[in-house]
């Protein structure tokens, strides 16, 4: 399933955030979207899994969903987004009930999800319990047990410290070779960028429009860590950005 | 980098504080001591018996409660009023709140009402309920039902409110029914503050008890210490304010061990 998004415009009230955003999602690509802070960027993810609508332009999925994806589009969030009332285990479980899948068949779903992201000996262990790292594994793992077609996220390393953050990108980088998930990344770290993208979608300061789409042809999975290419283009995303990261701040500054 | 000129001194510790620390046996020693203090008092003269019964004197009342009977007469009839008007109250108060927390038309409409009715003393509104359910149980447990409801609304939307948008939108995002939302993210999510809620209009009805005993009844511990009162029997009415203390005490113990069951994820 493609992903097309044609001339999305929005504002919120008399403020323009967005505008004539055009981009395509290939099935199996990585599409990180990166941009100065207010550009957009969230906003434009919510409107890619139908949370919020734009006030112009459309979202168009091409083609069907694989049958047995419960959820096509899933999101993962910066806060995780955990029912800090229910285990590990539970909060898997909350997204297969509204499907009827519970007892034997949710049991054998959420034992799969849990081994893959390494949370198995954490069943029964409530959110509060784990740290930001595990915490963000617990949401991966929600969302690879609604099988979807397209994993919508939105700055998943965020939250997280730096050591964490690149035990989970290797976590990340893992999980998509094994999976070849479409997924939507929204991040302001250009590293992530360029270590995870296919694409790297470069938005401007509010209102966000489309830079600059590069793409980074090394598989993702021969990435390393201080790649001189890949570094080139972390430099070149930096210079594309600099200015308007400036402008930006100045503008939030200025009120 | 030292300098042998300077001399070396330890910095000043300023930190700590500003954090209770559980101290056990002070407050039973407290109480103590004030009980003791109290019949000392009253034995010595120092207290006129006119002014303050002595303690020894409100437990021979109590003693006498006890050994005729009366007292668990007296319980019974109360705790029935209590239970029923509490439960009656709390239930309709939870769904006014839900409903208030969930549609904006019923919160528009519905909440400055409850705003302008939440802070009536009920017990003014006690001639009313003789004439509109009588007086027998039914105006007491209006009472009770009427006091209780009130704040439970209140805590109950105001729990919905602070229920985390994150959470409501990540259930959206991953298809879960209007139904599913409310049941396993709102309700859960809402329920510390229905419990606080719920703590403070169990010691409402407390409160209420006596007045709504004041409506012709013979039984009741609020009857009791009504009776006691106007006869100025001090050691029973002494007696009788003791037992709602306890009352009190153990309802906010048995919500504690509910909270600690229910919310036993936040620990």
């Amino acid at each position: 399933m493609d992903l097309h998004l044609e001339s999305i415009t929005h504002r919120y009230g008399d403020l323009l955030v967005l505008e004539g955003i055009d981009l395509e999602i290939k099935s199996g690509q990585i599409v990180c979207v990166i941009g100065p802070s207010g550009c957009g960027k969230s906003t434009l993810l919510r409107f890619i899994g139908g949370l919020e609508q734009p006030d112009s332009g459309n979202v168009l999925q091409l083609g069907d969903p694989p049958a047995d994806s419960l959820n096509p589009l899933t999101y993962i969030f910066q806060d995780f987004a955990l029912l800090p009332w229910r285990t590990v285990e539970g909060n898997v479980s909350l997204v297969l009930e509204d499907h009827g899948l519970g007892g034997a068949a949710a049991a054998r779903i959420i034992e799969d999800v849990l081994a893959r992201t390494k949370l198995s000996d954490f069943k029964k262990a409530f959110p509060k319990q784990l740290s930001g790292g595990m915490k963000q594994r617990v949401a991966i793992a929600r969302a690879l047990a609604v099988k979807p077609a397209v994993m919508l996220m939105d700055e998943p390393l965020s939250g997280l410290d730096a050591q964490t953050r690149e035990l989970l990108m290797d976590d990340l980088i893992g999980l998509w070779t094994r999976e070849r998930i479409t997924v939507v990344y929204v991040t302001h770290n250009l590293n992530e960028a360029v270590r995870l993208g296919h694409k790297i979608v470069v938005l401007s300061r509010r209102p966000g429009r489309i830079r600059e789409i590069i793409e980074i042809d090394t598989p993702i999975e021969q990435r390393t860590r201080g790649d001189a290419a890949l570094e080139e283009k972390q430099v070149l995303l930096w210079n594309l950005l600099r200015d308007e990261a400036v402008a930006a701040d100045m503008e939030l500054a200025s009120g | 980098m030292a300098d042998p000129t300077t001399h070396a001194r330890p910095v000043e510790f300023r930190g700590g504080g500003f954090s209770p620390k559980p101290i056990r046996a002070l407050g039973p020693v407290v109480f103590v001591v004030l009980i003791v203090l109290w019949e000392i008092g009253s034995q010595t003269g120092v207290i006129s018996a006119l002014v303050l019964p002595a303690p020894s004197e409100a437990l021979a009342a109590l003693r006498d409660l006890w050994v005729s009977g009366e007292l668990w007469l007296h319980l019974g009839a109360s705790l029935q009023r209590l239970s029923l008007g509490w439960t009656i109250g709390s239930v309709l108060g939870i769904t006014l709140g839900l409903c208030i927390g969930l549609f904006s038309t019923v919160r528009a409409g519905v909440a400055p009402l409850v705003s302008a009715i939440f802070p009536i003393p009920k017990i003014a509104l006690l001639p009313l309920f003789i004439i509109w359910f009588g007086i027998g149980e039914e105006s007491k447990v209006a009472l009770i039902l009427f006091g209780t409801f009130f704040p439970t609304v209140i805590f109950t939307y105001g729990g919905i409110d602070n229920v985390d948008r994150g959470l409501i939108r990540m259930g959206q995002s991953f298809g879960l029914s209007w139904f599913s939302i409310v049941r396993k993210i709102i309700l859960p999510g809402a329920l510390p503050a229905i419990l606080s809620g719920m703590r403070i209009s169990s010691a409402i009805a407390i409160i209420l008890i006596v007045a709504a005993e004041l409506i012709a009844a013979e039984k009741g511990i609020g009857a009791y210490v009504q009776i006691a009162g106007s006869l100025f029997a001090t050691d029973q009415l002494i007696a009788g304010v003791s037992i709602l203390s306890v009352l009190g005490l153990t309802v906010s113990w048995l919500i504690g061990r509910a909270e600690r069951f229910l919310l036993r994820w936040r620990n």
